[in-house]
């Protein structure tokens, strides 16, 4: 939470970097990763006549990306309020 | 009725609904020319953003390049939609918040730099031309195609329609066709793919019906990698690209998506900054309705032709289709020569195969076009899907067109050249900038340069190599000042054009490249289509070292970073 030097503006940054970050994280774990660099590694697990990797190149890593936009959407709604830097 | 008396109708139908949408969404203010009087809910924009987006390309040739590439297609699924999740986090809220018309103008304002915006300018005038030529002769083609009126009047009844609505409505008119034009191209796009999937799969949704099982229970990728291996080609689903140049190319369409202008103004037109966020996340949702449905098409449509060619076993003398027996669409497509039989071996049978032996040449539009006629469905269907490829075409023409009029009449002429121009002047002058666009776009259309191919490539390294890394750096960092900007769009810019040039040839003149386009060529691998990723790097990089080796950004630009990372405030940028 926010230091007595720093105002809530700046806090609310740094909270919005972090959640950046971590979203960050998933969006190149699922397509870079997942679907390109490991999908050697998981090419184990089958799914649907071919690999997990396949799945998550051509379609899984798209459903992940449309889900973190909704989340990061909500989470920032509710640091909006929380830090006091909503419109209207 | 005939088919050709119905793709009439049909598509007039949906022509005169944009010219009616037109009338009525007229633009009597800058604001609603530039950015729709930022009165577009999140979820229509969403809609609206989705058919500026999806292009001629993602809709006639998206399946096609799937159905041919197989696992190496999947750069594109990617990259094309990844790029949203950066203008959800990094980009569309605080442009939003900013509250300008441009993007060159907050590249202009946030590094204090006329040098700046005119880079800017330059940069999103050639990606937007570059781009929106192929939109215009997607337009030609779908008439010709389709309609069998020849490919120039085509696109002049293209150029007069997207005349009629963006010079009236400017971002409101658009803004209205676009969701008008997603609804035809998403009905036409889907409607075929459900019955191609529930013919071979009996999974009436293709997004299942991908991973589901043929009628002998074999699953459809399994027989299709088998099919492909016996005509001897590699996996469908294996990879056939080097990994590094995979992750860069992904990488360059996410980062040259996010940087595109036309897709970026969309942006503007929502009321408030958390309506930006959501608005990204809607419109990936109904680009990812196509782009899900896409690998279904390619792969399904390219088994079923696949099976009709080769109907029996690769070994046997008679497992070849007989030319005569040919289909009746098969027919159909021979004569607009995207499907063309040559018996080599003179036995009359269709030899689909890799290699030298090979006697059929399939044309990538094919798997979309046709799909309707192999599914056997009918022709309304056929109507519906020359109606859905205009109106992708259109929808992203009017979007490209309106951030090149919009980026002359405000950054050229209100910005610099004419600071004192009234309000209804500046209206008037976008008007003109925008009827002035659409004939260089149409003059293009019907003298296609040569490079038209190449230019694609062209527009998305110019993007994510210097439109994305400056706009990015504007929000997240406050250090980075004017020098340390336009010396790092120059030095991404520059080097990227280097790159393509060296291997496709000096200003795409191919006797002039300096080494052949192969991967053994290239630096670590990494195509030219590619190279973006490693241009925004270098962008990037010189921007910061620059910017710590010059004096800082005054104090009032450092104050506008910080609010404009903050929503509250926003609606003042409306009365701008």
């Amino acid at each position: 939470m926010s230091t007595p030097q720093e105002t809530s503006g700046q806090a609310y940054w740094r909270a919005n970097i972090r959640l950046v970050m971590i979203h960050l994280a998933v969006w190149a774990f699922v397509s870079y990763f997942c679907g390109i660099i490991l999908r050697p590694a998981l090419s184990g697990i089958a799914i649907g006549g071919t690999d997990l990797g396949f799945w998550f190149a051509q379609q899984g890593s798209m459903l992940v990306f449309i889900a973190q936009i909704f989340i990061y959407t909500a989470q920032m709604n509710k640091l909006d309020r929380q830090y006091d830097v909503h419109e209207d | 009725m005939e088919l050709q008396t119905l793709t009439t109708i049909v598509v007039g139908l949906t022509f005169a609904l944009y010219i009616g949408i037109a009338i009525w969404a007229r633009a009597g203010t800058t604001g609603e020319f530039y950015a729709a009087g930022r009165g577009i809910h999140p979820v229509a924009n969403g809609m609206a953003t989705a058919a500026d987006w999806m292009s001629a390309a993602s809709f006639i040739s998206m399946a096609g390049l799937i159905a041919f590439k197989g696992y190496d297609a999947s750069i594109f699924l990617m990259g094309w939609t990844g790029g949203y999740v950066l203008l959800a986090m990094l980009l569309a809220p605080y442009l939003r918040k900013f509250g300008k018309f441009t993007v060159p103008e907050f590249i202009g304002d946030r590094y204090y730099s006329q040098t700046a915006r005119i880079v800017a300018v330059i940069c999103l005038i050639v990606a937007s031309i570059t781009y929106v030529i192929g939109q215009m002769k997607g337009v030609g083609v779908a008439f010709s195609r389709f309609l069998e009126l020849d490919y120039d009047t085509g696109l002049y009844t293209g150029m007069v329609i997207v005349f009629i609505y963006a010079v009236l409505g400017g971002m409101k008119g658009i803004t209205y066709t676009q969701i008008a034009q997603y609804c035809v191209l998403i009905f036409a796009y889907t409607v075929p793919a459900v019955f191609i999937s529930l013919n071979l799969t009996d999974n009436p949704i293709p997004q299942l019906g991908l991973w589901g099982s043929l009628s002998d229970g074999t699953p459809l990728l399994q027989k299709l990698d088998a099919t492909l291996v016996e005509l001897g080609f590699a996996e469908y689903t294996a990879q056939k690209g080097g990994t590094l140049n995979m992750v860069a190319y992904t990488f360059s369409l996410m980062i040259g998506t996010a940087g595109l202008p036309h897709v970026i103004i969309r942006f503007f037109t929502v009321p408030k900054v958390r309506d930006a966020r959501a608005s990204a996340g809607w419109a990936l949702v109904f680009i990812g309705i196509l782009y899900t449905t896409a690998p279904a098409v390619g792969s399904m449509a390219f088994y079923n032709l696949a099976k009709t060619v080769q109907p029996g076993p690769v070994a046997a003398a008679d497992g070849a289709l007989e030319y005569e027996a040919r289909p009746q669409w098969f027919k159909n497509w021979e004569t607009t020569g995207l499907l063309t039989f040559n018996d080599k071996n003179g036995d009359g049978r269709i030899q689909y195969r890799n290699g030298d032996t090979n006697e059929l040449k399939v044309d990538r539009d094919i798997m979309v076009l046709a799909n309707p006629e192999i599914a056997k469905l009918p022709n309304w269907v056929i109507a519906l899907v020359a109606a859905g490829g205009l109106a992708a075409a259109l929808s992203t023409a009017a979007g490209l067109l309106l951030a090149i009029s919009t980026s002359i009449s405000h950054d050229l002429m209100k910005g610099i050249f004419m600071p004192d121009i009234s309000e209804k002047g500046e209206l008037m002058a976008a008007r003109v900038a925008m009827a002035g666009a659409i004939l260089v776009a149409g003059y293009f259309g019907l003298n296609p340069p040569g490079f038209a191919a190449q230019v694609v490539a062209l527009a998305f390294g110019l993007a994510a190599s210097s439109i994305f890394p400056a706009l990015m750096m504007g929000i997240f960092n406050k250090r980075v000042n004017n020098t340390g900007a336009v010396a790092g769009m120059l030095a991404g810019l520059g080097s990227t054009l280097i790159y393509i040039f060296w291997f496709k040839g000096w200003f795409f003149f191919p006797d002039t490249a300096m080494a052949a386009n192969t991967p053994d060529n290239h630096f670590l691998g990494i195509a030219p289509e590619a190279f973006g990723a490693i241009g925004a790097i270098i962008n990037f990089a010189t921007a910061i070292v620059v910017s710590k080796l010059t004096a800082p950004p005054p104090e009032h630009i450092q104050h506008m970073v910080e609010d404009i990372r903050i929503p509250k405030g926003a609606g003042a940028g409306i009365d701008h």
